[in-house]
């Protein structure tokens, strides 16, 4: 082995830039590292063969040399209509997958004509409110060919029944149906807000749609673990890392509590991840986040399967990176953040467009988003090794360093008494809050530079333009709602709604029960306010 | 001596947006430059808001809105201040605001309008310079 003279490789001398360097998890970062800071390494524990147990190289052997992962842009404005334009807009130039965002209305269980909708509808998502916008939404688009992934979670639910229905129209039985909803609502508590129920009758919704797809739509992704929300609401890689995974292992333990093998749901679940800024910080975050799963899955939760222990994720750029001054620098950045994402080893990925701090995309920003996944794929020769950056002793330090700080937070939450009881202590939001905070002041100390914003400014007028979301929308959906409300068979929807209802206050499972509802369409709302009369609503406290 | 009484803000999350990063951030920030700080929380409606100021009396209230629902609920908050008679408090607006929908709202007496990448002192001064009172 070669000898290491510390004294001229490993310590910072005074000629550098900064008198630390850290990254954005604040560990700080040495100069060079070696194979001192790896002394324990083992290739056949610590990494493996892609695809084999602990994961830490990738969730398949040959990755993208098989199948590139899915370019899957987050998609969703207006009417269902419209956004249905927009799906057929991508699906011709190339995306293979479908993400679909809801209005607000929608997310929170509300119809288009409630007070609380009040300027809401189709703004930041597609409207819905029952299984007629659904059949829109999907018009010409065969779900049997394609997978989608729906951003929904309180009443996730609902909308999967929606989806189920709308396909069987279409002729396709459950099983063959291909997709994920989000379904997490522990990070909606944590950071994302769109709570609508206490945790506890949340999670047996939760469970309730597990138990239910294993049965009936096998090739579903159950629950969408997510970071992603964690890390815009302003945590650290190393938080989004943690937080993210002891949401997983809730779910788990609370499939299992419902007398689940895990081996059974396990292989459903799926995890959702950001990719921000500092290259090397992610590609090591989705490494460890690999093997934590698999070490945790097998020994703590017995699980047998491969398929239970391999993680799987979609990543999605970090929207807060993204600035709104000179927008066309937001190019670059999703470019770094998909790499990392990439190397990273995501199953699927969705780029932001350039103009994301100001709008939602616009076709001509959506489109440069998606030649930005094209051009990662086939020009720059990434994907077509695995996990090439493995055995660098950065990564594998790092990789090493973000699976220990995890740790150190699995126990904290473990004394506070598990997730739930941390979220009602209100510590995941607390230390969101400080993180974001500190963050901010890193950018207006000018400790970190954020281009075009905090230095090298230009001060010119922003002329990028804008997706505007027609006022009209909500007329239109609020319309076509009432006269919904007027055709359908309303005694038949009332008898359901009861149905429901009393399901609801005994244990059994509410799928079918929503399944039915939706199908004689009843909306989203009276489904949600049918629930809400058992089940109550969240209050949060409003710290900052 | 005479203690010099604290500016007292209401930082606002008006309608469904559960974007609160820039609430909280900006809430703190505040609440470090010596003023006195209240937060609503979330998914508040114009009525909640209104019935907030005229329990605390606030110097400024500061609404963040990052869902596009601003041109709807801004206008609908000024009216019920107006049928309250409140004529002197600062109400300001940030979060994704397009320069297009500036000119509508000022109309509406709101001010402010300051987005992603803004220094947070600025709207500390910003708060300062504009108070009505």
């Amino acid at each position: 082995m070669t000898e290491i003279d510390e004294s001229k490789t490993l310590k910072p001398t005074k000629s550098e830039r900064r008198e630390k360097f850290t990254n954005l998890s604040d560990i700080e970062m040495k100069p060079l590292y070696t194979p001192e800071d790896i002394k324990e390494f083992n290739y056949a524990k610590d990494l493996g063969e892609p695809g084999k147990y602990p994961f830490t190289r990738g969730a398949y052997p040959n990755m993208y040399r098989g199948r590139l992962w899915t370019m899957r842009q987050f998609a969703g404005f207006g009417s269902a209509d419209q956004t249905n334009k927009r799906y057929k807009f991508l699906l011709e130039h190339g995306t293979t997958g479908l993400s679909v965002a809801f209005s607000l209305h929608t997310i929170y269980g509300y119809e288009a004509d409630d007070d609380k909708a009040l300027g809401e509808v189709g703004k930041e998502g597609v409207s819905i409110d029952t299984l007629k916008d659904m059949e829109t939404l999907f018009s010409g688009i065969d779900l049997s060919k394609i997978s989608t992934s729906m951003t929904i979670n309180a009443p996730a639910s609902i909308l999967l029944a929606m989806y189920i229905v709308t396909a069987e129209k279409q002729g396709h039985s459950p099983e063959k149906l291909r997709g994920t909803i989000q379904n997490d609502i522990l990070k909606e508590y944590i950071a994302q807000k769109s709570w609508i129920f206490p945790p506890e009758p949340s999670m047996r919704l939760i469970v309730d749609t597990i138990e239910y797809c294993a049965k009936n739509v096998p090739q579903w992704y159950t629950i969408s673990i997510s970071g992603y929300h964690i890390r815009e609401a302003g945590s650290t890689a190393v938080q989004e890392l943690a937080f993210t995974l002891a949401d997983g292992f809730a779910y788990v333990e609370a499939a299992m509590e419902r007398g689940l093998d895990v081996d059974d749901f396990a292989p459903r679940l799926s995890f959702f991840f950001n990719s921000h800024n500092n290259f090397f910080e992610e590609v090591c975050k989705y490494r460890a986040a690999r093997r934590i799963w698999a070490k945790r899955l097998k020994n703590k939760y017995g699980a047998k399967k491969t398929e239970s222990m391999r993680l799987r994720f979609h990543t999605q750029t970090a929207g807060v990176s993204l600035s709104a001054q000179e927008p066309e620098n937001n190019i670059a950045r999703v470019t770094i953040q998909g790499l990392a994402a990439v190397l990273g080893g995501t199953q699927s990925l969705h780029t932001n467009s350039f103009d994301e701090a100001l709008c939602l995309p616009t076709e001509k920003a959506v489109k440069i988003a998606l030649r930005t996944q094209q051009i990662i794929a086939h020009e720059s020769g990434v994907a077509d090794t695995v996990d090439p950056l493995a055995g660098s002793y950065y990564v594998e330090w790092l990789t090493n360093k973000m699976e220990e700080e995890a740790e150190a937070y699995f126990e904290k939450i473990k004394e506070l008494g598990g997730v739930i009881p941390a979220i009602k202590a209100n510590f995941f939001q607390k230390e969101i809050a400080n993180a974001s905070y500190k963050f901010q002041r890193e950018i207006e100390s000018k400790d970190r530079i954020f281009v075009g914003v905090n230095d090298y400014q230009l001060r010119e007028p922003c002329a990028t333009p804008l997706l505007k979301i027609d006022e009209n929308v909500a007329k239109v959906q609020i319309e076509n709602l009432q006269l919904l409300r007027n055709e359908r068979n309303n005694e038949k929807v009332h008898e359901i709604l009861n149905k429901l209802e009393e399901a609801a206050r005994s244990t059994e499972n509410l799928m079918p029960f929503i399944v039915d509802a939706v199908r004689e369409y009843a909306s989203i709302g009276e489904i949600m306010a049918t629930l809400k009369e058992v089940f109550g609503t969240y209050v949060e406290d409003s710290i900052f | 001596m005479v203690e010099q009484r604290k500016i007292k803000v209401l930082v606002c999350k008006p309608g469904l947006d559960g974007h609160d990063r820039g609430a909280k951030v900006l809430a703190r920030a505040l609440r470090d430059a010596g003023m006195e700080v209240i937060y609503t929380g979330l998914h508040q409606t114009p009525a909640d808001i209104v019935s907030t100021i005229i329990q605390e009396d606030p110097d400024a209230v500061m609404l963040s809105m990052l869902s596009g629902a601003h041109n709807a609920l801004c206008p609908v908050i000024m009216e019920k201040l107006k049928e309250n008679g409140i004529d002197d408090v600062l109400v300001g607006v940030g979060g994704i605001i397009p320069d297009e929908d500036k000119t509508f709202l000022e109309k509406n007496g709101l001010k402010g309008f300051y987005g992603p990448g803004t220094e947070l002192k600025t709207i500390v001064e910003f708060v300062k310079n504009n108070l009505k009172r």
